[in-house]
């Protein structure tokens, strides 16, 4: 119960400690929309037809008129009543190509973090108990490796061995191939939709198109997360309470469980934090090799073709995430670390 | 006090052969052990041999590097990776235990052989309960279920005397004082009442009023338990009082064992009786600290012309308080004086203040209230962020507690004794400085050879001799020593005192003595200020304050200084 | 750099190959990127048709591209492009970040709690989002790639000069030159900074990689650098059309060309640390 309401304090105040990077994080892309080139008048006209009425009418009831802070105020106004604005070369409201893309980017992101986390940790950890052995020399060989390999390398490698060379994995592009309808849509994520359907023709399908991108999004983080794990390992296995812990004769298993690895997952859980924020850059990376129909590469799109509204779009949802993520690092650090106070 | 009866207390190799004719708990032959380094191979343990008999308290004796902790591990096996027993065996109840494998060693630790160490919160386990890991250490051994595991985990807590145990079931370490986690050590320790509990320096590091309390519960618990136990410290006090037998370790080898009375009081070998020469006793002088270095030590008594009238005090400090953000008050309304040439002691334990103190006289700090009058100027109002550019800088110097933290990493010797002359002398390089800086060299006892060095490359003596060369380069008129010996082995502690008293004599400097030694103190100075909680005590000439001091608190710190040739073994009641 | 150093220097090297090997990667690369141009064999960019999309042969190392260019030749004259590009972008948030760092950690304070909202602002942001936005608010050229690289990296070196700075300003040394009449802003330049110094050039040896990567990334999506240019970011996207049809060396080598180079001095960068330490020295 204690513990609880102390978990409730810390995240309320950690939150109230993230809004001011939130804001400075909305004024940024505010000053980084006015730099853009172009006016900002023409995003949120209904098309590259407009006329010149039209955008005058529109800037006058964007108020570009109006001084700077007035114009602030509007912008975070509009945030707040989550008006980003048209993009240009879809034609809908920048929100709600958002909220559509959203789902792929994430199940891509989500299944890369799992498939690295449970590859890396397990590498770690097996390198720092066995220290000096065969197995610790490849681990270290492939986290120097691993961080060496842009995304975009690994990610047309895996497709010119499995798909071209080997012919097992599907044509990359997309998240289901052409003969596949998609499932009815609750939650976005095909995997799950699929099997909340219980189509697992569907799911087979999805499932083969993920692979290959989450495995090389997977690949990139693999490297740090089974560094940080293998050093957080030794210096838990060298520290004094582990010695403790083995003068009083506990058992194998609770001196390296309970005793090491509790603690060493300490520091891997902050660095996950970081490592999803890679992640997140990553994808730009890893959906236009794969033709990944989410968030990153319709930003992206648009950046090529001068298309402002959704870059901004993307990157203040990039900044929430981002922002959420770590909140929830952070809450989690609280509830597994007893020194973090809620100061 | 013996406590067993078939232990006789005897005195140097018969003690081994009487131990062993009474069939000894555990019994070390010609131990070896070998460390693999970059630099090759290293033998830590050179063929030591000891024994103990059931319930019996041995001490094992050294300074820094002589080998006797990891004896202690060697025997638990709790050495680590690049240290392995190279020779001899460790006999534990008749049976060798040098060569037991990992499961009969589980077996064995905590049960029949446990630990207490060092930096007590550092051994505890910072994200679990305390409670939690007592338990951890009964399951190890005994088939119990988790609450009946919980209910003695709190017998335990309340058999080493932990105020509300109930509630500190679920503390954390870092929520305890370093006292209580040496008593929550000392409760997983016992918890499965081994017959062997080996204490590896335990009270290192704690404030000496803890550190009584603490020796003397171990001391109680292991007597009512009947365990034996191997106390390891470097403190010849503390082996005094609380072994029956001590064996004196150098470099990795056994010079001596006895009973401490007959090992302190007439000791045998050479290297011992440099050590208890070393051993600030309660009656001891700086000049007894090391009978060959003595001559170095005038016989004559501190001559100081008396000042002349009207003549103002070198250092008066007046109603001094230091506030820290978050309304910590770390000093509180200090006054005390210090006439030139004189020495004063600043005493305390951790937490009261006095390295606030030296640094706001050294002008490193500024003061929150309160005046700092030196040579009758005002300095205090001088913010520190200036104090460098004061006349009064060079007159002003500080030898710091850890000579390691207190060079330059990057510095050699030679720039960091020359360092002041450079910046408050405005010296260049040439004949003058190097003259000036082999000079201070030569005077703080570091042979000129090792100026070249950079401090990684120096002993922990040689740095200590670095940074008192850097701080009387200048001819200070007012040297504060912030515990210039407390990370130092005794021996080197005494070369050290004799040496800044050395200084002190021939200089005229004055001294501010920051110690949480009293034994030092009460040598080095001829008045003292007790401080408590950033206040002070009592404050007075030394000899009236250590024969009869006036506070309740001076009294406490007093009675906690353990002494030589004191009562032996003196065990305190059950509570 | 005096003979002590010199001495232990090739006295690491030579117990230490690996980084041997980083470093004399390293400087083959700078070479490489000083006199490329005038060593290739065939014109970097000029188009020959008739010989497009040829494998990898005696006469075309690497095989040529969809246009006739041959690959190794435009491999190799990249190499300075890639690497002015991260070298600008490091050296730039480098002497920035460790003079703002720096100051942070020893005076603390208003300072420092004001840029420390500002990394805050900065590190809210996936830092390759954030390059792709200034780049693409900035204008998308060259320079601004070094510009967003650096402003991406600077955090990291605030945080670290001020963490490596904040350690130190209490230790007994810092005091001690006080005591001996330093000033604080001499304490900062003749102490605090030579002290921090090694374990920031480690940094920027491996910062130096990641910029790399992350130029690469930028130019690969369709930032920066433009087409004819060779540059190894952009000369994947290039060969990723063809990847489908099999034709790998068009992203192979670009990508063995990044990897080399990250390798090398993501190495170096770790040997450095052992280098410059003067504990280590014996």
């Amino acid at each position: 119960m204690s513990q609880l309401s102390i978990t409730a304090k810390r995240a309320g105040w950690r939150f109230a400690s993230s809004l001011p990077a939130l804001f400075g994080v909305l004024v940024f892309t505010f000053l980084l929309m006015r730099v853009l080139p172009g006016d900002p008048a023409v995003f949120f006209a209904s098309g590259p037809t407009a006329g010149k009425e039209e955008i005058e009418t529109i800037r006058k009831q964007m108020g570009l008129d109006k001084p700077v802070p007035e114009q602030l105020l509007r912008y975070l106004g509009d945030i707040g009543t989550g008006n980003l604005g048209r993009s240009l070369t879809t034609g809908q409201p920048v929100l709600s190509d958002l909220k559509s893309r959203l789902p792929a980017s994430l199940e891509l992101t989500f299944s890369a973090l799992l498939i690295a986390l449970v590859t890396a940790v397990p590498l770690g950890v097996a390198a720092a108990l066995k220290q000096g052995s065969g197995i610790d020399h490849i681990v270290r060989f492939i986290c120097a490796l691993g961080v060496c390999v842009p995304t975009f390398v690994s990610g047309l490698l895996l497709i010119y061995v499995f798909y071209y060379l080997l012919g097992f994995a599907p044509d990359p592009t997309g998240r289901v191939d052409i003969f596949t309808s998609p499932p009815p849509l609750v939650t976005g994520f095909l995997l799950i939709d699929f099997a909340l359907a219980g189509d697992w023709e569907g799911w087979r399908a999805a499932a083969s198109q993920l692979v290959l991108p989450a495995f090389t999004m997977a690949l990139f983080v693999v490297a740090p997360l089974a560094r940080i794990t293998r050093a957080a390992m030794l210096a838990s296995l060298g520290s004094d309470f582990l010695r403790t812990a083995r003068s009083l004769g506990l058992s194998r298993r609770k001196v390296i469980v309970t005793y090491a690895l509790r603690n060493a997952l300490l520091p891997v859980l902050t660095i996950a934090g970081i490592v999803f924020s890679t992640m997140l850059g990553a994808n730009v990376l890893v959906e236009k090799v794969f033709s990944w129909p989410g968030v990153a590469s319709y930003a992206l799109d648009a950046l090529l073709s001068s298309d402002y509204a959704p870059v901004q779009g993307f990157v203040l949802l990039m900044a929430s995430i981002f922002v959420l993520v770590n909140l929830t690092v952070d809450v989690l650090y609280g509830i597994a670390d007893p020194r973090v106070s809620v100061e | 006090m013996p406590r067993n009866d078939e232990e006789v207390p005897s005195s140097g190799r018969e003690t081994m052969v009487t131990a062993t004719a009474s069939e000894p708990l555990l019994a070390i032959d010609d131990l070896h052990v070998r460390f693999s380094t970059r630099s090759g191979t290293v033998e830590a343990v050179r063929g030591v041999s000891l024994s103990v008999a059931a319930g019996e308290t041995l001490g094992i004796v050294g300074e820094s590097g002589s080998g006797k902790s990891v004896t202690a591990f060697a025997i638990t096996r709790l050495l680590d990776a690049a240290g392995r027993i190279s020779q001899g065996s460790i006999r534990f109840k008749g049976q060798d235990i040098s060569k037991a494998s990992s499961k009969q060693l589980r077996s064995l630790h905590g049960a029949a052989i446990s630990m207490i160490f060092q930096n007590p919160r550092g051994a505890l386990n910072p994200i679990r309960s305390v409670g939690r890991q007592i338990a951890d250490a009964i399951m190890a051994h005994e088939p119990i279920s988790a609450s009946e595991g919980r209910a003695r985990a709190l017998d335990l807590l309340k058999a080493v005397l932990i105020r509300d145990p109930e509630k500190r079931l679920d503390a954390y370490p870092h929520e305890l004082s370093g006292g209580m986690c040496q008593r929550v050590m000392i409760a997983m320790a016992i918890a499965c009442e081994p017959a062997l509990l080996i204490a590896d320096e335990p009270t290192t590091g704690l404030d000496v009023t803890t550190q009584k309390t603490v020796m003397d519960l171990v001391a109680r618990i292991t007597a009512e338990r009947g365990m034996a136990m191997i106390l390891i410290t470097h403190d010849l006090g503390l082996a005094s009082r609380y072994c029956q037998r001590a064996v004196v370790m150098e470099r990795g080898q056994v010079v001596e064992q006895a009973a401490p009375a007959t090992l302190f009081s007439a000791p045998q070998h050479p290297y011992t009786k440099r050590l208890v020469a070393a051993s600030p006793t309660a009656t001891s002088t700086i000049a007894d600290l090391a009978p060959e270095g003595a001559s170095a030590v005038p016989a004559v008594e501190l001559f100081r012309p008396k000042p002349a009238p009207g003549t103002p005090l070198l250092l008066e400090v007046q109603k001094l308080v230091k506030r820290y953000d978050g309304g910590v008050t770390a000093v509180d309304d200090v006054s005390f004086s210090i006439a030139a040439g004189e020495s004063l002691g600043l005493v305390g334990e951790s937490g009261s203040g006095k390295s606030t103190i030296s640094r706001m006289i050294c002008r490193l700090i500024d003061p929150s209230e309160g005046e700092i009058l030196f040579d009758g100027r005002a300095i205090g109002s001088l913010p520190a962020r200036d104090f460098h550019r004061s006349e009064f800088r060079r007159d002003i110097q500080i030898v710091f507690q850890d000579p390691t933290d207190s060079l330059n990493p990057r510095f050699n010797a030679f720039d960091c004794i020359a360092h002041p002359l450079r910046r408050l002398l405005g010296m260049k390089n040439g004949s003058a400085l190097t003259g000036r800086v082999s000079e201070c060299a030569e005077r703080a006892g570091l042979p000129s050879e090792l100026l070249e060095r950079l401090p990684h490359q120096l002993s922990g003596g040689q740095k200590a001799r670095v940074g008192i060369a850097r701080a009387i380069a200048c001819r200070p008129r007012l040297l504060v020593l912030d515990e210039p010996t407390a990370a130092l082995d005794v021996s080197v502690q005494a070369v050290i005192l004799q040496l800044l008293d050395r200084l002190r004599r021939e200089d005229g400097l004055a001294l501010l003595f920051v110690s949480h030694d009293l034994n030092v103190v009460r040598m080095m100075c001829e008045r003292t200020v007790v401080l408590q909680n950033g206040r002070v005590v009592e404050q007075g000439e030394s000899r009236t304050l250590f024969s009869a001091p006036a506070t309740a608190y001076a009294r406490e710190l007093l009675d906690a200084v353990l002494h030589l040739g004191g009562p032996t073994a003196r065990m305190p009641e059950p509570a | 750099m005096t003979s002590a150093t010199l001495r232990h220097t090739v006295w690491i090297l030579r117990g230490n190959p690996v980084t041997a090997f980083a470093a004399a990667g390293a400087f083959a690369l700078c070479v490489l990127a000083v006199i490329g141009p005038w060593i290739v064999p065939y014109d970097p960019v000029a188009s020959d048709v008739p010989n497009a999309l040829l494998p990898p042969s005696a006469k075309y190392w690497a095989g040529t591209d969809q246009l006739g260019r041959d690959v190794f030749s435009r491999l190799i004259v990249a190499a300075g492009l890639d690497l002015a590009i991260a070298a600008s972008a490091v050296t730039l948030s480098f002497v920035i970040g460790a003079v703002i760092g720096a100051l942070c950690g020893y005076a603390g304070g208003r300072l420092d709690r004001y840029v420390g909202r500002f990394v805050d602002v900065l590190m809210a942001f996936p830092l390759f989002v954030l390059a792709m936005a200034m780049v693409a608010a900035l204008g998308n050229r060259v320079e601004n790639i070094v510009i967003a690289t650096a402003i991406i990296n600077l955090p990291f070196y605030i945080r670290f000069a001020r963490a490596e700075v904040n350690v130190r300003r209490n230790a007994g040394w810092v005091e001690a030159a006080r005591a001996c009449g330093d000033s604080h802003v001499s304490v900062v330049l003749r102490f605090l900074l030579p002290n921090v110094l090694p374990a920031m050039a480690v940094q920027v040896s491996l910062n130096l990689g990641w910029a790399i990567l992350n130029a690469a990334g930028l130019s690969f999506i369709g930032l920066g650098v433009s087409a004819p240019t060779p540059e190894w970011g952009i000369m994947v996207a290039e060969g990723a059309r063809f990847i489908s049809t099999g034709k790998w060396w068009l992203v192979a080598f670009p990508g063995l060309a990044l990897m080399l180079t990250v390798l090398c001095f993501n190495l170096l960068g770790d040997g450095l640390r052992d280098i410059l330490d003067p504990r280590m020295r014996t």
